[in-house]
């Protein structure tokens, strides 16, 4: 039997191991609802939305670490944007051949570095930064908090939004840029009124990707953002992000329910990600059909 | 004539605003390079890299231990991530027809997207707590859970680059199917399968997030994969948020090793693309 079919026991070998993925990824997704049971049965769907967590009284409510999560987040998106769009356009469309491998490398390197490296230079040039703004726009000059963490977040998502970017506006076909410099089109306006809008779509999926990573980024945060378990009320204001509240908690969670309510955060964290990354994946699915 | 004019100034004007803003942030990752180095170098010396760490207050120590654990784990991860990419890659390259290789791509993209410290929650509720202690094992499960999906992506865009005629030679000169995978493919695409596991490598090695509750650190040497284990991006996190002079500075130093060799792996495998690429 052994000898006859080696072919198709190899077959079986490459099945077992494809279908063994699929099951680890449904096996995550089951591990991290299981050892949220006993928060999901305590709290129900009110643990998206409660306002409240006290690890003493054991009382539970993830929305001080949604916020924090969904503010950093986006506010390093937003100021990511310009300076990854345009390295993306310098390197695509401007930067000559020589130069721009080199450059999208040492980018491409830069976002190699470990996110617990980013985090100790934000801790000692970054916090002394935000405090002085802080200390010139009269807030509570923590250093620490909102602000930073966005900041950190930004620097790094930076190099993954820039080099997609770059791959996507390199997929523009030649033939369309020529036409419209064959219409007299200057550089500047091929860019605006040809390579982006044809592109724009993978530009949005790139960015969506980078959400992607700063939504589940965890060590830089960690250091940074203060570790206050209360809804924030300003930007300036220490807080936590679902990451960071994980980190921070779970290997001092003495008691089940606080340690299943920060596994939920966890399954909270999966979904969303998951949600962004399904978005993006789906846009780029159809930018391929076209 | 003014119109011209005004176009070309407005050219002129928006290439200079995307070369500023372009290497506007070139600024900010260039000083974290020149912090790791101006801080961590003075720290390197022969003792940093082979000692224990010594109690805060005590001169000298060093991270011996954690570059130890760092490589422990990333040998641990690979042994049970490679094999399993490998084979993975090749049964969607080879095999995989219709639906079911959509839904192991569908995985595949979904296991890369997962945040590293839900796979440390994951790899605490599998491992560590039935045994009911941390370990360097648990540890090593999180980052090969890590590995995988790049693994498995980069083998199988490796082997679907290999043209059909060589499977045709082989299989023509009546070699199984299963031979020709692992003696003609395999060792063909070698250079790009090696390629994806060193930058799988990289992005676990400096990973701090999944170890935090599973690797746990420990502040002595330990071989035994049963047993919490330290790790450089471990004792860089523990270090920096510590009070202690002495300490901070040791994470910079950590940070050094850390880098090197994480940019090292990235730097190899480049080079292995690079001259993939080139022939």
């Amino acid at each position: 039997m052994m000898s006859r079919n080696p072919d198709r026991i190899f077959y079986g070998l490459c099945l077992a191991v494809a279908l063994g993925l699929v099951f680890l990824v449904l096996g995550i997704g089951f591990t991290l609802l299981s050892g949220s049971w006993l928060s999901l049965k305590k709290f129900g769907l009110a643990f998206i939305w409660h306002r409240v967590w006290d690890p003493v009284s054991e009382e539970f409510g993830a929305l001080p670490f949604i916020v924090g999560t969904v503010v950093t987040s986006l506010v390093a998106l937003l100021i990511t944007i310009p300076f990854a769009l345009s390295s993306g356009i310098f390197l695509a469309e401007y930067a000559p051949a020589r130069m721009a491998g080199p450059l999208a490398a040492l980018i491409e390197l830069l976002a190699g570095i470990p996110s617990v490296i980013y985090g100790l230079w934000a801790l000692f040039y970054l916090v002394p930064l935000v405090r002085w703004v802080e200390m010139k726009f009269g807030a509570p000059p923590f250093g620490l908090g909102l602000p930073t963490a966005s900041l950190v977040l930004a620097i790094m998502i930076l190099p993954y939004a820039a080099s997609i970017t770059r791959e996507v506006l390199k997929m523009v076909p030649p033939e369309i840029k020529e036409a419209a410099y064959g219409l007299g089109a200057t550089k500047w306006e091929v860019i605006r009124g040809v390579c982006i809008p044809y592109s724009l779509s993978g530009i949005v999926a790139g960015l969506l990707l980078s959400l992607g990573r700063a939504l589940g980024e965890t060590m830089a945060v960690t250091m940074v953002i203060g570790n206050r378990s209360e809804v924030p009320t300003s930007f300036w204001d220490l807080a936590n992000t679902m990451a960071s509240v994980i980190a921070n908690e779970f290997t001092e969670a003495s008691k089940d329910l606080h340690l299943s309510a920060l596994v939920e955060i966890g399954l909270l964290l999966f979904l969303i990600t998951l949600l962004v990354n399904t978005l993006a994946r789906i846009i780029i699915a159809k930018l391929q059909v076209k | 004539m003014s119109r011209l004019f005004y176009r070309k100034l407005k050219d002129r004007l928006a290439l200079a605003a995307i070369v500023l803003l372009a290497f506007l942030p070139a600024f900010p990752l260039f000083h974290i390079l020149y912090g790791i180095l101006k801080q961590g170098l003075s720290v390197l010396s022969w003792e940093f890299l082979t000692h224990l760490p010594k109690p805060p207050g005590e001169p000298g120590g060093g991270v011996g231990n954690a570059i130890l654990g760092t490589l422990m784990l990333a040998v641990m991860a690979s042994g049970m991530a490679v094999p399993v990419g490998v084979l993975c890659g090749v049964y969607l390259s080879e095999y995989a027809r219709g639906k079911f290789g959509e839904v192991v791509r569908v995985a595949a993209d979904v296991l890369q997207g997962v945040p590293s410290i839900v796979l440390g929650i994951v790899a605490y509720l599998w491992v560590v707590k039935p045994m009911g202690h941390f370990s360097a094992f648990s540890g090593a499960v999180a980052l090969a859970v890590m590995m995988l999906p790049v693994i498995v992506r980069s083998t199988e865009e490796i082997l679907k680059m290999i043209p059909e005629t060589l499977r045709e030679a082989s299989l023509a000169l009546g070699v199984n199917y299963w031979r020709t995978v692992l003696k003609v493919l395999i060792p063909t695409g070698m250079v790009g399968i090696t390629t994806g596991i060193l930058l799988s490598l990289a992005r676990i090695m400096g990973e701090t997030a999944p170890l935090l509750f599973t690797a746990f650190g420990n502040p002595f040497w330990n071989l035994n994969p049963l047993q919490p284990v330290e790790a450089l991006p471990l004792t860089v996190f523990k270090y920096a948020i510590s009070p202690y002079e002495e300490w901070i500075l040791q994470a910079w130093g950590a940070s050094v090793v850390l880098t090197l060799m994480v940019l090292g792996l990235n730097l190899i495998s480049r080079f292995l693309a690079w001259r993939l690429g080139g022939r």
